[in-house]
């Protein structure tokens, strides 16, 4: 306890981050294995993670490095496809699932992080509204790209078509064809290797990665880059470098959570990754609270599960998601509206009771 | 002995406009020098030239005897030229402590993958940074105000600030533009202090632009007078005070 109480304001935030977490996987298992979960509740796991992993990683972009990036779907898309091929080919040569996902998260991952390396060279010239359409089109350029990609091989080797004509002239054996990647009817058997317990690792991993990054040298110079570039650079922070670094680790972790959603469902199709989802993920971070990573984890899974939730309302559903998508909004940044519910439940000294009861579970398990 | 800073004839041009024109001067070690004159005199533009912000067109500068054109911003600051701004320019979203790190960046040194991976250089590194910035804080009587975001200080001590994270830099020439702007005459007189302080504990070399005389003439052993881009007047402070020329410049005719 006395541990605790020196450790440093921000360590402690972190502690709770992912004592959160902990709090939300454990209710997880529970439910799961003692049989109360529901169909829905059990499919919405994998997607909540996936959800949560990018909110997070975009957040470093957005709320660490201070860059508006609209193409965060586009790197998803590219680990999910790269992750599916791989486990795909891999499969008869690397049975065991333990080798062959785990590695199927770093290939996915290092392939979005090549693609928001060679993205952010050119883009992170840019600034404000200029990087932010930049990074809309280049996410537009690889769904489209993607989705007009075909894979296969046969015995003569592997077969690569961009565009429908040049499959059509592509010439096969028909005995040893296997399709991997169908132009836009996307990937059709992906290997189901995805289940929450997966998830909440990778989770656990993202957050290590991007809360120590963020704690570190590293993660100070980004910060102050985003606060004062003029005064980053009179200091001597090279900033073309710092804002690479941050880039590239966001679309890493957009292609681990791609890996993750491409081998939870069967089918996978790019038109999926479009501007929507990258709008999505951005409205996980700015409801959250921008550089928040812990608002960026519980918004992701909240607004996961609305749509969800709200089924029962059918017609009125989006309408009702719009709704409370907008209390949110107005509640989060209310300084009044802060002032009454301190005053409501201020007796109950939430915030207190809710970091003494994690301290304390903390000390039991032993993690500090 | 070479000069900590020599200016040899240093000059720009926007289009027609010679914002700084043949600027030449020399700035001894452990100097205390005053770069004055009128708005639009050109002072904060030679600013911006010695910390590679804009290039010269024409001239030379050299720090310690080594040749600085044509570097930029980054390379400069690592060179030895570390600055304060006009306007405030802090990391308003770290906090102070985090504000001077920031600074000791250039000699305090581990790789992203040590600090991502908490490796022992991260704890080692970490731990010796705190303890310096914590020195140079002390210092500048923010010790006490650390865990503060650098936005929630008042005025006075951002600019204290500012002069503490430039000093992480360990820099050998430090220029700071108006550091007197927006403050009270016993603000004034402090920083006056601490200006002089500075240059005595780390035996630094000044270079500074004001527009308040009594701040310039309290500490500035040698000024410079810039009008229109050019040097008006150079020399020791009480004497180029007096000088006619200079006093026109300033109050008109």
């Amino acid at each position: 306890m006395k541990n605790l109480n020196n450790m440093k304001k921000t360590t402690k935030q972190d502690m709770i981050t992912y004592a959160i977490v902990l709090v939300m996987f454990l209710f997880c298992v529970v439910y799961t294995t003692t049989g109360l979960a529901s169909n829905l509740f059990r499919g919405l796991l994998v997607p909540i993670c996936v959800n949560v992993i990018l909110a997070v990683s975009l957040n470093l972009t957005v709320g660490i490095l201070g860059e508006l990036s609209l193409g965060h779907a586009g790197f998803m898309c590219v680990g999910a496809f790269v992750g599916s091929v791989f486990s795909m080919a891999v499969q008869e040569a690397i049975p065991s699932v333990w080798i062959r996902f785990p590695l199927a998260f770093i290939v996915g991952g290092l392939a979005a992080a090549v693609i928001g390396l060679l993205v952010g060279i050119p883009v992170l010239r840019l600034r404000g509204d200029y990087l932010a359409i930049v990074t809309l089109a280049f996410g537009e350029i690889i769904k489209n790209i993607v989705n007009n990609l075909y894979l296969a091989t046969d015995i003569n080797g592997v077969h690569f078509a961009v565009g429908v004509e040049a499959y059509n002239n592509t010439v096969f054996d028909a005995a040893t064809k296997k399709v991997y990647i169908n132009g836009a009817m996307g990937i059709t058997q992906t290997p189901n290797d995805s289940n929450y317990f997966v998830g909440f690792v990778l989770i656990f991993i993202t957050l290590i990665v991007i809360l120590n990054l963020v704690r570190s040298r590293t993660g100070r110079a980004i910060m102050a880059i985003r606060d004062n570039r003029i005064a980053a650079e009179s200091v001597g922070i090279n900033i073309t470098k710092h804002k690479l670094i941050a880039f590239v680790i966001s679309a890493f972790f957009a292609g681990v959570a791609g890996v993750l959603y491409g081998h939870n469902l069967s089918s996978l199709v790019a038109t999926k990754f479009d501007y929507n989802y990258s709008i999505m993920i951005l409205v996980f971070v700015v409801l959250g609270g921008i550089g928040s990573m812990r608002g960026s984890i519980i918004a992701a899974v909240i607004l996961t599960a609305l749509p969800e939730l709200l089924r029962g309302l059918s017609d009125y559903r989006m309408l009702m998601y719009a709704i409370i998508l907008i209390v949110m909004m107005l509640v989060n940044n209310n300084e009044t509206m802060h002032m009454y519910v301190q005053k409501w439940f201020g007796g109950l000294n939430i915030k207190k009771w809710l970091g003494s009861a994690e301290s304390k579970k903390k000390a039991k398990e032993g993690v500090s | 002995m070479t000069a900590m800073l020599e200016t040899k004839n240093l000059g720009i041009s926007f289009g027609g406009l010679k914002a700084v024109d043949g600027l030449s001067l020399k700035i001894e070690k452990g100097q205390l020098y005053g770069l004055i004159g009128p708005n639009g005199a050109g002072k904060t533009t030679a600013f911006n030239l010695l910390t590679g912000v804009y290039k010269p067109t024409m001239g030379n500068f050299f720090l310690d005897g080594e040749k600085l054109t044509g570097h930029n911003t980054i390379e400069i600051n690592k060179k030895g030229i570390a600055r304060t701004f006009q306007n405030i320019r802090l990391f308003n979203q770290l906090s102070v402590l985090d504000n001077v790190k920031v600074g000791l960046h250039n000699d305090y040194k581990y790789s992203t993958a040590q600090g991502i991976f908490r490796l022992p250089a991260f704890f080692r590194t970490e731990k010796e940074m705190d303890r310096k910035a914590e020195e140079l804080l002390e210092v500048f009587d923010l010790a006490g105000e650390k865990d503060y975001l650098a936005s929630n200080l008042p005025y006075g001590k951002q600019r204290k600030l500012e002069i503490a994270r430039a000093l992480a830099t360990s820099p050998k020439l430090l220029l700071l533009d108006e550091p007197a702007a927006g403050m009270n005459p016993n603000e004034t007189q402090e920083l006056m202090e601490t200006i002089r302080f500075v240059r005595d504990t780390f035996d630094m070399t000044i270079l500074l632009i004001e527009h308040d005389m009594r701040l310039v003439s309290g500490i500035c052993e040698e000024i410079t007078v810039l009008n229109f881009g050019t040097v008006l007047a150079q020399g020791e402070t009480g004497k180029v005070l007096k000088d006619p020329e200079v006093v026109k410049a300033y109050l008109g005719d």
